[in-house]
């Protein structure tokens, strides 16, 4: 991999020791993907997949600290991912509040290493920093160095940034150093399609579920999928980004999906349209029976499968501003049609500070809290890291979570169904 | 007994025991839980992968086409190294994706534990190695399957 002459310095410690280490990692990780050189970070700020203290990733920490302690920080300003604990707004236990406080007890630590190395400020931690409320919102075409694969599959997918799916850590280097490795959806080659998806279904297939299916046939590949724009129009309105959101949430964790494309949706598919198909594409039909089947493929690991769920977390990836007053509004017409008050199942909804606290100023924020549910900031994947929640009952409308967690998964339809009826 | 040649991605020699996984190996999802309760056998505890759900990974000749899942997938690795808890070596039958690439370099760089890693041993390779095979790993990529 080329070098230029500031570059092969640092790594041969013109900067010190630690920055030779952080450059030879580069180097290494790019030299393993056919890297050709490095290529200058162009977005303004970046974006961090750890958000959590937790107590097992001591050697994590102690390496932030060496870094701090070399006079190292990010050149860039960054947001982080979700907060792990919400003890205020998410129901616990007090024996499951003292879990949450031994197992991140490095939290505090960790939050102020944070602000040291260029935390773009106290309530930035969410895994959709994209929303405009929160400003972290690369152009297209823009080199980026971030890690949180729903994250880094939006902004290539969505917004036509160019990022790889980087491991933790690896975002940091980049942003400490100033660049990333060229290679795979960083260039123009590995932005093509190896697969095309074509979605023949009766009616939109629900996001969450389509995603699933994308990510466990074609793994890392990037897929271009046809058939989508006859449900979802052309024009990337906030309703049409909000599904792919969750689209590619589900393809970045049920696979390994870095990219999409949708004809006559996405930047780069408008643009280039089947020009970004190579040649010897496979293809993947997919149908209400195959969706139904994928559905049914997920495997319900509570003790008890017909327990009655005790909690449900809706918004993983953290929730827009559109999505959180359109819930409000189909819990409550959910409720009304009941004859119900209050929601069945302790309800959570989750999004990020700046976009809750929009939404705070609207009228269907009385609306759902008149329903019981409850609003957090938190990363619902690390409240079932506390091995006292994930031993309950949980349901969620998110593949993701379902992916890493005990949690249950459920579509829109049926979670709204469960939320509104009697529990006998 | 066979042999197959790949690449090196992290240099090293190693001799273990072969733990298969035919599908996708998902980081964060399998090593939570050793992660969590600190068990140092480190249980698989993704649900979804049948083929090694709650068998033990660590000093394991972890075979698999790729790694899938969250971008913590590099971290996980690494921490499992620093905790005693990393399989011996890794191995894929295809081309190591970019999370699974970092925890290898991020163990090899970072802290004194070996994780040798060779990519693009080919679908026969899977097709071949079975559990509970002895995995030989030589420096130049050869790998043999006993």
């Amino acid at each position: 991999m080329y070098l230029d002459k500031n570059q092969a310095k640092i790594l041969n410690g013109s900067e010190g020791e630690t920055m030779a280490k952080i450059m030879k990692t580069l180097v290494m990780y790019g030299e393993t993907f056919d890297a050709d050189k490095l290529i200058p970070i162009t977005s303004e700020e970046g974006h961090l997949v750890t958000s959590f203290g937790i107590n097992v990733m001591d050697p994590y920490y102690e390496m932030f600290e060496s870094l701090l302690d070399a006079g190292i920080v990010s050149k860039q300003n960054f947001t982080v991912d979700p907060s792990p604990v919400d003890m205020g707004n998410v129901p616990a236990s007090p024996i499951q509040k003292l879990v949450f406080k031994i197992l991140y007890k490095n939290q505090k630590r960790y939050d102020d290493q944070l602000k040291r190395m260029g935390l773009k400020g106290e309530d930035m931690y969410t895994c959709t920093c994209y929303m405009d409320e929160v400003g972290n919102i690369p152009d297209y075409g823009d080199i980026l160095s971030w890690a949180e694969s729903s994250a880094v599959v939006y902004a290539n997918s969505v917004l036509g940034a160019r990022c790889n799916r980087n491991s933790a850590i690896i975002e940091m280097f980049g942003s400490i150093i100033g660049y990333v490795p060229n290679f795979g959806l960083t260039t123009n080659d590995g932005r093509k399609a190896t697969w095309v998806i074509e979605v023949k279904t009766n009616k939109l297939p629900e996001a969450q579920v389509l995603g699933s299916a994308i990510g466990l046939k074609v793994m890392e590949s990037v897929p271009y999928v046809k058939g989508l724009d006859k449900f979802l129009g052309n024009e990337l309105t906030q309703e049409v980004k909000d599904y792919l959101k969750d689209m590619g949430a589900a393809t970045a964790s049920n696979g390994a999906v870095g990219l999409y494309h949708v004809e006559g949706i996405t930047p780069e598919a408008k643009k280039l349209k089947e020009d970004l198909i190579k040649e010897e594409a496979k293809e993947y039909v997919i149908d209400d029976s195959e969706l139904l089947r994928v559905q049914n493929s997920y495997p319900c690991i509570w003790k008890n499968p017909n327990s009655k769920p005790k909690l449900a977390f809706i918004g993983c990836p953290h929730l827009s501003l559109l999505q959180l007053k359109d819930w409000a509004k189909k819990i409550d017409d959910k409720l009304r049609s009941n004859d119900k008050k209050k929601v069945s199942v302790p309800t959570v909804l989750t999004s990020s500070v700046p976009v809750i606290n929009e939404f705070k100023k609207t009228e269907e924020y009385q609306i759902l809290i008149s329903t019981g549910v409850k609003l957090s900031y938190i990363c619902p994947l690390m409240y079932l890291s506390n091995p006292l929640c994930s031993k309950m009952p949980i349901i969620t409308n998110s593949n993701k979570l379902r992916t890493y967690t005990t949690a249950k998964y459920y579509k829109d339809d049926e979670i709204l169904n469960i939320l509104g009826k009697e529990l006998g | 007994m066979r042999e197959f040649k790949g690449r090196v991605v992290v240099p090293g020699t190693a001799t273990a025991t072969a733990l298969v996984s035919t599908q996708g190996f998902n980081t964060l999802a399998s090593f939570k839980k050793a992660l969590l309760a600190k068990k140092l056998d480190a249980p698989c505890s993704d649900q979804d992968n049948k083929d090694i759900y709650e068998k033990p990974m660590a000093k394991k000749a972890l075979c698999m086409p790729q790694t899938i899942g969250s971008t913590t997938g590099g971290i996980v690795l690494y921490c499992a190294s620093e905790m005693g808890a990393s399989p011996a070596c890794l191995l894929f039958s295809e081309s190591i994706d970019s999370l699974a690439a970092a925890g290898a370099i991020l163990s090899d760089i970072w802290t004194d534990v070996a994780m040798p890693t060779v990519d693009r041993l080919g679908p026969e390779f899977l097709d071949y190695v079975k559990e509970g095979m002895t995995v030989i790993i030589k420096e130049d990529g050869i790998v043999q399957v006993d």
